[in-house]
C-alpha cells in the first residue's frame, strides 16, 4: 500500500526507527531497546514482561501518547463490549399472534472520554454513545419508550417504514404528545419493522448536526424473516468528535473511542464467517469508509438484499449510510482495519482483528509469523 | 482628648512617614487575605468552562521529534492530553506532568518522523477537548546549541554587525574633508537613516508581539522598552552634561559624544536585528547564503557612515579627533551586539524578551535621532531645509532599497 512505502521512506530518510504500539502494544515498544528513543523510554513496564529484540524495522503508526488508557468503567461503557451487544428488547406475543418488541430509552447528558485524557461533554441514548443496538426481525410489531432525561429537548427519528407521527421529528406531531421531546418528557413511537436491513436511529432537533455530532444516535438492524446465516456479528459505528466545536471532528473512531481495537484487538476464528454491521454516523465531514487488511469482504449495503452487491476490500459510505460485511480470515495473525480516509485512520479510527491464537502455531510458523506481527509478540489469551 | 488622640492620629502626627506609606499597603494585603479565605464573597461559583489559552513559545525539531515548548497564558490550568501532527495522533511526553499552571511552561517531546522541508501543523487536544495550534512553516533540524554553534552565530554577528560598521566607519576622512555646510547634510542622512531602522525595528517588534503570551504584555512590552530606554540614554545624557558642567566644560556635547549615541543606538537596534537573523536560523526560515550575508553587509555599512558623521562637529575639541582605539571601540559598540543578539535569538528564543528588546532598540533610536538633530540645523537655525530634507530621504531611501537584499 502506498501510504506504507510513504513511512518506509520516511524512516528510511530519517534513519530512526519510529515506534509505535499495537496490541499490547505501548508498553512492550517501549521496552524495546532499539527504536524506542530515550523519550519513550522509562513509561512503564511491559504488559507481557518481555522485550523481545528484533532484527527488523518496526512497524509504524499513528497512536495516541503512551502511559494512558480510557477509563471505560467511568464511561459506563466499553467499546469491546458494545461490539457484540446486540439489544432485543422484552418481546411478548400480542393477541393477532405478532410479537411486540418493546425497548425504554433514556436521553441524558453525559460527560464521557473519547480518547486518553479527552473529555466530551456528549448527550447519550441510554448512557453510552452510540446508543444501544436495537434489533429486531422483519414485521414484529415495534415500541420504543422514549423518555428524555436530558436538559435539551431530543427526539429519536428511526430509519425505516413508519407514520409521520413516529418520524421523531420536530413540528410533527406535538399535539400527540410526539414530535419534539422536552426535557422531562417521554414518548412511545410505534411502527413496524420494515424493511429488513441495517439501518440508524438519530435525534432530529435543531441544530441537526450538534444533536447527532453530540452522541445521539445509534444502529438499528431489522433481521430478515428467515434470519441470516450463522456468523460472529458485531456492530461497528464509525463516528468522531468535535472536541472543540469548530465544526471539524479532532477524534475519529469506531463505537467511540479512538484507537480502541489497537489496544484490544477484535478477536475472532479462522475460518468463521464474520458479520459487521456497519453505519456512518459522522458529522462534519462528508465521507467516511472502511477497508480491511490482507481480506476481503462480501458487501450488502443497507443490508436490504440477501445478495451481495460486490466483492471488495474498501467501501466508501456518505453521512447516515450502512452496509453489511461478510468475511472470513483464512489465517491467523493481526489484520488491520482502518477508514481508508487515512487522515479519519491516523486521528482514531484504526484498529486490529486478532484472528486465532499465535501461540497454536507450529514453532517454525510461530517464528516467521512472530517476526511480522506488528507489537513484537503480543501475549497469547 | 480621645477626639483628639485620633484626629491628631489621621494627620498622622506621631507616625513616621515609612509607617504612612506601609499601612495602605497592610491593608489592601489584609482585605485581599480576607477576601481570598472567604472564596470571594457575593461573586458567585464562576460561569462557563475554563478559559484555555496556550502560546507556543518555542519549536525545536531533532531527527524523529518535535519539542513544542507551551505558556500558559491563561486564568486557568490547562491539561495536555494528546497531540496530533498534521492529523495524525503521535506519542510524546512531558516535562513536567500534564498540567500547565498559569503562567507555567511545559515541553511537549512529540515522536513524528518529520521531513526537512515540509510544512507542519499540530495540534494539542487538552483535558477539556479545546485545542492550540502550533505550525512549522518549513521543518529544518534546529543546530545544536554547542561550542561550533555559538562560533558560527559569533561570525554570523561579525559578518552583518561588526565588519560592515567598521566598513562603514572608513568614511570618517571623507566626512572631515567636506565642507561644512554637507555635514549638516550627512547629519540628516543619519537621521533618515536612523528613523527608517526605529519604524523597521517597531514594526517587527510589534509582530514578534502578536506571537508572545497576552499575559506578560505583548505591544505593551514594545512600548515599554522604548519608552525605558529613551529615558535612560536621556538620563545618562544629562548626568554627564553635568559632569562636563562641574569640569569646567561647556554643556554642549562634543562630536565624539555624538558619535557615541549614534553607535548605542544603532548597537541595540543591531542587537534586535541579530535576535532575528539567529532565531530565523535556529527555526530553519533563514538559509544562510553569501547572498544574504552580503546584502546585510551593505546593509549596515550605511549606519558606520552614520557614526562618524557627527566626527566633523565640533573640531575644537580633543575628542572630536579620535584615536583608532576609540573608532574600533565605537565600531564594536555598533556592530557586536548583533553576534550578541544572534546567540540569544538562537538558544533561547522568547518571544516577549525579543519584543522587549526591539522596543529597546526603538527608544534608543529615538533618543539618538533628538540628540544628533540639532547638528542639521543650517545657519539661520532651520531643521529643515533643501539639503537636510534630502539627506533625509536619501538616508531612508538608502536603508530602504539595501533592505531589500536581506528580507528574512
Amino acid at each position: 500500500m502506498s501510504e506504507d512505502g510513504g513511512k518506509l521512506s520516511r524512516r528510511k530518510l530519517l534513519g530512526a526507527a519510529a515506534v509505535v504500539p499495537a496490541a499490547v502494544g505501548i508498553n512492550s515498544l517501549l521496552q524495546r531497546g532499539e527504536g524506542a528513543s530515550a523519550l519513550a523510554q522509562g513509561q512503564g513496564a511491559a504488559a507481557d514482561g518481555k522485550a523481545p529484540h528484533m532484527g527488523h524495522e518496526s512497524f509504524a503508526h499513528a497512536t495516541f501518547a503512551p502511559g494512558r488508557s480510557v477509563d471505560h468503567r467511568a464511561n459506563g461503557f466499553n467499546p469491546s463490549q458494545l461490539l457484540r451487544d446486540f439489544d432485543y428488547g422484552k418481546t411478548r406475543r400480542l393477541a393477532s399472534g405478532r410479537v411486540l418488541r418493546e425497548w425504554e430509552i433514556v436521553a441524558h447528558d453525559k460527560e464521557i472520554e473519547v480518547a486518553p485524557g479527552v473529555k466530551y461533554e456528549a448527550w447519550t441514548y441510554n448512557g453510552r454513545v452510540p446508543g444501544p443496538t436495537l434489533r429486531a426481525r422483519e414485521g414484529e410489531k415495534l415500541r420504543i419508550r422514549f423518555v428524555n432525561g436530558s436538559s435539551h429537548p431530543h427526539t429519536m427519528h428511526f430509519h425505516g417504514i413508519h407514520p409521520a407521527l413516529m418520524d421523531g421529528m420536530p413540528g410533527i406531531g406535538e399535539r400527540q404528545g410526539g414530535g419534539q421531546i422536552e426535557p422531562g418528557e417521554a414518548f412511545s413511537y410505534e411502527f413496524e419493522a420494515e424493511p429488513f436491513g441495517l439501518h440508524l436511529y438519530h435525534c432530529h432537533v435543531a441544530p441537526l448536526a450538534a444533536h447527532i455530532a453530540r452522541g445521539l444516535y445509534g444502529a438499528f438492524i431489522v433481521d430478515p424473516k428467515k434470519g441470516r446465516p450463522e456468523a460472529d456479528e458485531m456492530v461497528m459505528v464509525m463516528n468522531g468528535f468535535d472536541t472543540n466545536f469548530d465544526l471539524a471532528n479532532e477524534v475519529y473512531a469506531v463505537n467511540t473511542v479512538g484507537f480502541h481495537y489497537i489496544n484490544e484487538p477484535i478477536r475472532v476464528a479462522r475460518d468463521e464467517l464474520v458479520r459487521i454491521y456497519l453505519v456512518n454516523v459522522l458529522e462534519y465531514d462528508p465521507l467516511n469508509s472502511f477497508h480491511v487488511h490482507a481480506n476481503f469482504f462480501q458487501h450488502y449495503p443497507t443490508g436490504t438484499s440477501l445478495a451481495p452487491a460486490e466483492f471488495t476490500d474498501t467501501i466508501v459510505q456518505g453521512q447516515g449510510q450502512r452496509s453489511i460485511l461478510e468475511m472470513k480470515f483464512p489465517f491467523d495473525g493481526d489484520y488491520m482495519f482502518h477508514a481508508h480516509v487515512s487522515e479519519f485512520a491516523e486521528l482514531g479510527w484504526t484498529g486490529f482483528f486478532r484472528v486465532g491464537n499465535p501461540s497454536l502455531l507450529t514453532p517454525a510458523a510461530a517464528a516467521a509469523a512472530y517476526c511480522k506481527l506488528p507489537w513484537g509478540g503480543g501475549k497469547p489469551a | 482628648m480621645e477626639a483628639g488622640t485620633q484626629a491628631e492620629q489621621l494627620r498622622g502626627g506621631r507616625l513616621p512617614a515609612w509607617a504612612l506609606g506601609l499601612i495602605p499597603l497592610a491593608l489592601i494585603a489584609v482585605a485581599i487575605g480576607a477576601f481570598a479565605l472567604l472564596g470571594g464573597p457575593g461573586l458567585g461559583e464562576r460561569t462557563g468552562p475554563p478559559v484555555e489559552e496556550v502560546t507556543v513559545e518555542r519549536t525545536v525539531l531533532r531527527p524523529g521529534e518535535i519539542e513544542l515548548t507551551l505558556r500558559n497564558d491563561g486564568p486557568d490550568p490547562v491539561e495536555v492530553a494528546q497531540v496530533a501532527v498534521n492529523d495524525a495522533f503521535a506519542p510524546f511526553a512531558t516535562s513536567e506532568g500534564r498540567e500547565i499552571s498559569r503562567l507555567g511552561s511545559a515541553t511537549l517531546r512529540i515522536e513524528y518522523p518529520w521531513i526537512e522541508g515540509e510544512a507542519y501543523e499540530i495540534f494539542i487536544l487538552t483535558s477539556t477537548g479545546g485545542t492550540i495550534d502550533a505550525a512549522i512553516d518549513v521543518a529544518a533540524e534546529t543546530p545544536e546549541a554547542d561550542l561550533s554553534f555559538y562560533g558560527l552565530m559569533a561570525l554570523l554577528g561579525i559578518y552583518v554587525g561588526v565588519i560592515p560598521v567598521s566598513l562603514g566607519m572608513l568614511w570618517l576622512p571623507f566626512v572631515r574633508r567636506i565642507g561644512e555646510r554637507w555635514i549638516g547634510a550627512l547629519i540628516a542622512f543619519t537621521v533618515g537613516l536612523l528613523a527608517f531602522l526605529g519604524i523597521d525595528a517597531g514594526l517587527e517588534g510589534l509582530e514578534i508581539a502578536g506571537e508572545a503570551p497576552g499575559a506578560f504584555g505583548g505591544a505593551e512590552l514594545v512600548f515599554a522598552g522604548g519608552i525605558a530606554a529613551y529615558l535612560a540614554l536621556a538620563g545618562v545624557d544629562a548626568y554627564l552634561a553635568r559632569r562636563r558642567e562641574a569640569a569646567g566644560g561647556g554643556t554642549a556635547a562634543g562630536g565624539l559624544y555624538l558619535a557615541l549615541l549614534v553607535a548605542i543606538g544603532i548597537g541595540l537596534h543591531n542587537l534586535g536585528e541579530g535576535l532575528a537573523i539567529g532565531s530565523a536560523y535556529a527555526t530553519g526560515a533563514l538559509a544562510l547564503g553569501a547572498f544574504l550575508v552580503v546584502g546585510f553587509a551593505i546593509h549596515n555599512t550605511t549606519e558606520g557612515l552614520a557614526i562618524v558623521a557627527p566626527l566633523r562637529e565640533g573640531e575644537d575639541g580633543p575628542s572630536a579627533r579620535p584615536g583608532l582605539r576609540r573608532l574600533a571601540a565605537l565600531g564594536l559598540i555598533a556592530g557586536a551586539p548583533a553576534v550578541l543578539g544572534a546567540w540569544i535569538g538562537a538558544a533561547a528564543f522568547n518571544p516577549s524578551l525579543a519584543a522587549l528588546l526591539f522596543g529597546v532598540g526603538v527608544g534608543a533610536i529615538a533618543r539618538v535621532v533628538v540628540q544628533i538633530a540639532p547638528a542639521m540645523r543650517d545657519d539661520e537655525g532651520r531643521y529643515l531645509h533643501p539639503l537636510s530634507v534630502a539627506g533625509i530621504l536619501i538616508g531612508i531611501l538608502a536603508l530602504y532599497l539595501t533592505g531589500l537584499l536581506v528580507s528574512v
